[in-house]
């Protein structure tokens, strides 16, 4: 499992624009905001939980498709499937390699992207916790899509179809988390909700989506 | 005798082409009666005024839209479980119609609200998880178009189903979350809890809710039949290509 | 016709929408049928005939 992991994100670094791309969006989206919006801090400030988490949603949707497909293409994944790793693991630790290389830097950078944003000093905390607590899922979830459209070859914008309904729930907990901590009050309750969507999804999803593969291996 | 009986192409297209006629017999009838009845002979609302009428239409659309979508789990189910091929059919041949019933209840809401919330669109708990609802059957429909292989497309779809419908029961309640949470929106009449129903309104409603199940029904008997058929078809090309 | 008084838009739209859309999955989901029906009954000629001959 954890050559898997390594053999994963040395591809992700070595690959290149994968690793990089999501994260650059993601900071796309927070400068190109306020330059449609407007530069009044008032407004910003209202609606930065919200430009977070979509940008951080959006970016991770980017890298989505190549979790699988390159190793459907040159047939690793015939291999992992065959592999003693029981491939509803082999799952897992993609979508850890991929929230390794997605999800944990966006959650990084999110203060720096906050402050362009003019969020509230008492969101800054409730961000980096809401995103590091949420983008779990989103990888997660991800993989669930992009195991189902692997095999297909018009399969990005399906996928982005399939997952984005998906991502509602993860969504509105997480900028809900964000806001109500800027707001100076208590964001307990949602992030309780986004940790049990986390964690269902860890234990639930990768049986569901390595079904998908095995289906579209046959 | 069971009800796996039905499962056979052969006996389900023959149970079918029995049953499709009176169906859409029972349709046109409970339609027919419940919005005339709904449109022509219904008071005006003391409060609402005519758009009460709207309620005929508006509530069995949004009732069979999710009851469409539960028979798609339900059938997606049996198909994983018991890999009857007219199940899968029936799921795909649902999905459209659900579809148009969930795309009703929206059309319908918005101009129903109109007048009464004086607005289009509110980002109301009922109205924001019908939207979701929609993208769920889009994404369902346009992932069964996309795969080309009819088993592997009936495996898929059931999976998205299954998980698409826990997922859908997430929203729902993150939906009733995030706008009690901030926005208290004093804009939203709940259609269910409306003070109780005078039999005016309450007789027709249910003559079209009948209508609706009916129609439901045979469109969904209808589709299958003619997915049955490809079915066929496709096996009896490639026969040939063989031979 | 039913005096609908100022709501009359909301509700005309309202039917308006709905039979049209109903109109659309029922005649799609017919020709559908129809189309399928004459493909399927051409091929399973053409299948007999071939066991026939």
């Amino acid at each position: 499992m954890i050559a898997l992991l390594v053999r994963d994100l040395r591809l992700a670094f070595r690959a290149g624009g994968g690793f990089g791309l999501g994260l650059a969006f993601f900071l796309l989206v927070a400068v190109l905001v306020p330059l449609g919006v407007g530069p009044e801090g008032g407004t910003l400030a209202t609606i930065a939980p919200g430009i977070l988490w979509v940008g951080a949603l959006l970016a991770c949707l980017l890298s989505l498709d190549r979790i699988f497909a390159l190793d459907f293409e040159d047939g690793s994944l015939d291999l992992l499937a065959t592999a003693p790793l029981p491939l509803e693991g082999a799952v897992a630790v993609k979508a850890a390699a991929h929230w390794l290389v997605t999800g944990l830097p966006l959650t990084l950078v999110s203060p720096v992207l906050g402050l362009l944003l003019f969020l509230p000093a008492d969101g800054y905390f409730w961000l980096v916790v809401s995103l590091g607590l949420g983008t779990p899922a989103l990888s997660i979830i991800g993989a669930f899509g992009a195991a189902l459209t692997v095999g297909l070859k018009r399969g990005g914008l399906l996928l982005s179809l399939l997952v984005l309904p998906l991502y509602v729930p993860t969504l509105i907990f997480g900028a809900e988390v964000v806001k109500r901590g800027a707001m100076g009050m208590d964001p307990g309750t949602p992030l309780a909700l986004l940790a049990a969507i986390t964690a269902g999804s860890a234990a639930l999803l990768p049986f569901a989506a390595a079904a998908a593969i095995r289906v579209n291996l046959r | 005798m069971s009800i796996w009986e039905y499962a056979n192409p052969k006996k389900f297209m023959q149970t079918s082409a029995w049953a499709l006629p009176w169906v859409t017999g029972l349709t046109v009838l409970c339609l027919g009666v419940g919005l005339v009845w709904g449109f022509f002979f219904t008071p005006d609302d003391y409060k609402q005024g005519s758009t009460v009428k709207i309620m005929f239409l508006h509530v069995p659309a949004a009732m069979m839209a999710i009851n469409a979508w539960v028979m798609m789990l339900v059938t997606s189910l049996i198909w994983v479980i018991r890999r009857h091929h007219v199940s899968a059919l029936a799921a795909k041949a649902a999905a459209p119609v659900g579809l148009t019933f969930t795309l009703i209840a929206l059309a319908t809401g918005a101009l129903w609200g109109q007048p009464m919330w004086g607005t289009w669109w509110a980002w109301d708990p009922r109205l924001t998880s019908f939207l979701i609802l929609a993208l769920f059957y889009l994404g369902y429909i346009a992932l069964w178009n996309a795969v080309e292989n009819p088993d592997t497309a009936a495996d898929l779809t059931s999976v998205l189903c299954v998980v698409g419908s826990v997922f859908a029961l997430l929203s729902r309640y993150a939906v009733k979350f995030w706008n009690q949470g901030l926005h208290q929106d004093s804009t939203i009449l709940k259609v269910g809890e409306k003070d109780p129903l005078d039999p005016a309104f309450y007789q027709p409603l249910v003559v079209c809710i009948f209508g609706f199940i009916f129609l439901f029904l045979a469109l969904v008997l209808l589709r299958t039949r003619t997915e049955i058929r490809a079915r066929r078809l496709s096996a009896l090309v490639s026969r040939e290509r063989l031979a | 016709m039913p005096e609908l008084g100022k709501y009359a838009f909301a509700v005309l739209t309202s039917y308006g929408v709905t039979i049209a859309l109903l109109a659309g999955v029922v005649l799609l989901s017919l020709w559908q049928g129809a189309r399928m029906r004459r493909a399927l009954a051409e091929v399973e000629a053409r299948a007999s005939e071939a066991v026939d001959g």
